[in-house]
C-alpha cells in the first residue's frame, strides 16, 4: 500500500472510531441534541406557535426518509466520484499515449 | 442545530427570515453563474452537495451520551466558497423541514444563517487563514470543516438565548445553557466531519486535479498534470 493509502485508511478509521467509542463505552440515552434544545425551550414555559406542515406518522417511517435523504447524497455523490475517475484515467491514457504517436 | 418548527418567536423567526434571504438569493445566483461559466465543475458542485446531504442526515453518537448530526457544508466552502453553500444548505434544510418535521419553515431563515451561511464563511475563513499561514492543503481543510461544524452549533445556541433569555442570567447564561446542549456534543462530531472532509478532498486531488487548479484550491503548478511529467508514475499509484 502506497503512503497515501494507509493514510486515507487511518482517516477512514478515526472517523469510524469517532463513533463507535461514545456507543461502545459511554452510558446514555444518545438521545438528539435538538430535541433536548427543544425540551429547554418548553421548560421556559414557552409554546411552539406553529407546527410541522406534515410529520412522518411514525418514528420508522421519518428514520427511512432519513435513510432516503443520505442514500440519495451517497448515491450521487459517489456517481460523481466514479464519473471523475474514470474520466482522469482516459485522460491520463491520451496523455500517455500522445508521445508515441 | 436544527431549531423546531415554531421554537422561535414570530419576531425572531421573521428578523432570521429577513437576514438569511439575501445571503440564499445572492448564493442562488453564485450556482447559476458558475454552472454556465464553468460547466465542468458542475460534477464537483454536485459532490459537495451530495456531502451536505448525506452528512445532515446522520446522527451520530457524541461522548456527551447524546447524539446530533455533522453539517458537511466546509466541503463545499472550501471548494466553492461560502455563496454557493448558502444555497445548497438551504436546500436541504428546506427538505428537512418539509419532508421530517425536522426544523420547520418558520424556523428556516434562523437554520439556514447558521449551517448555511455563518458555518460556511467561518469555514471559509478558517481555510484562508491557514493556507495565508503556510499550511498545506490537509490542514486547513480539517480547521475549515471543524470550525464551520463547530460554528453552525455556537449560532444556534446564540439565536435561541437571544429569544428565550434566563429570567435570572439573562442572554449569557441562557447561552451557557444552550451551548452546553449543542456544542459540547459537537466536538468530537466536529472532529469526524473535518477528518471525513480531508479524506474526501485528498480523493478529490487525485481524481480531479485540474478542476481543482481552476477552482484555485490547487495552486497552478503544484503538482500540476503529474501526468504529463510522468505518466508511467501517476498511472502506477
Amino acid at each position: 500500500m502506497s503512503r497515501s493509502t494507509v493514510t486515507n485508511v487511518l482517516l477512514a478509521v478515526a472517523v469510524l472510531a469517532l463513533f463507535a467509542i461514545p456507543v461502545l463505552f459511554v452510558p446514555g440515552e444518545y438521545a438528539g441534541s435538538d430535541g433536548q434544545a427543544g425540551e429547554a425551550i418548553e421548560a421556559t414555559g414557552y409554546q411552539p406557535w406553529f407546527t410541522p406542515v406534515w410529520e412522518p406518522p411514525s418514528g420508522e417511517i421519518e428514520s427511512g426518509i432519513f435513510a432516503m435523504q443520505a442514500a440519495a447524497g451517497a448515491g450521487v455523490l459517489g456517481y460523481c466520484i466514479g464519473v471523475a475517475r474514470t474520466r482522469r484515467r482516459a485522460q491520463l491514457a491520451r496523455e500517455a499515449d500522445a508521445p508515441r504517436t | 442545530m436544527h431549531i423546531a418548527e415554531g421554537y422561535l418567536p414570530p419576531l425572531h423567526a421573521a428578523a432570521w427570515t429577513v437576514v438569511a434571504a439575501p445571503f440564499v438569493v445572492h448564493g442562488a445566483r453564485a450556482v447559476v453563474r458558475r454552472v454556465r461559466e464553468d460547466p465542468d465543475t458542475t460534477l464537483l458542485l454536485a459532490a459537495a452537495g451530495a456531502f451536505t446531504f448525506v452528512l445532515s442526515a446522520l446522527k451520530i453518537p457524541s461522548v456527551t451520551g447524546s447524539s446530533s448530526h455533522p453539517t458537511g457544508t466546509g466541503l463545499g466552502a472550501v471548494l466553492f466558497r461560502p455563496p454557493v453553500m448558502a444555497l445548497l444548505g438551504t436546500v436541504v434544510l428546506f427538505f428537512q423541514a418539509v419532508l421530517l418535521a425536522h426544523g420547520g419553515l418558520t424556523t428556516l431563515g434562523a437554520n439556514a444563517f447558521s449551517m448555511a451561511i455563518a458555518g460556511p464563511w467561518i469555514a471559509y475563513g478558517a481555510y484562508v487563514l491557514v493556507r495565508r499561514l503556510g499550511g498545506s492543503l490537509g490542514p486547513a481543510v480539517f480547521a475549515a470543516a471543524f470550525l464551520g461544524d463547530l460554528t453552525t452549533y455556537t449560532i444556534t445556541s446564540a439565536q435561541l438565548a437571544l429569544a428565550f433569555p434566563d429570567p435570572t442570567s439573562g442572554v449569557g447564561g441562557a447561552f451557557v445553557t444552550f451551548a452546553s446542549i449543542f456544542s459540547i456534543t459537537q466536538i468530537p462530531l466536529a472532529v469526524a466531519e473535518g477528518l471525513l472532509t480531508v479524506l474526501v478532498v485528498r480523493l478529490l486531488v487525485r481524481i480531479t486535479p485540474d478542476e481543482l487548479r481552476r477552482l484555485g484550491v490547487l495552486r497552478p503548478g503544484r503538482g500540476a498534470t503529474p501526468a504529463a511529467q510522468d505518466p508511467q508514475k501517476e498511472a502506477s499509484t
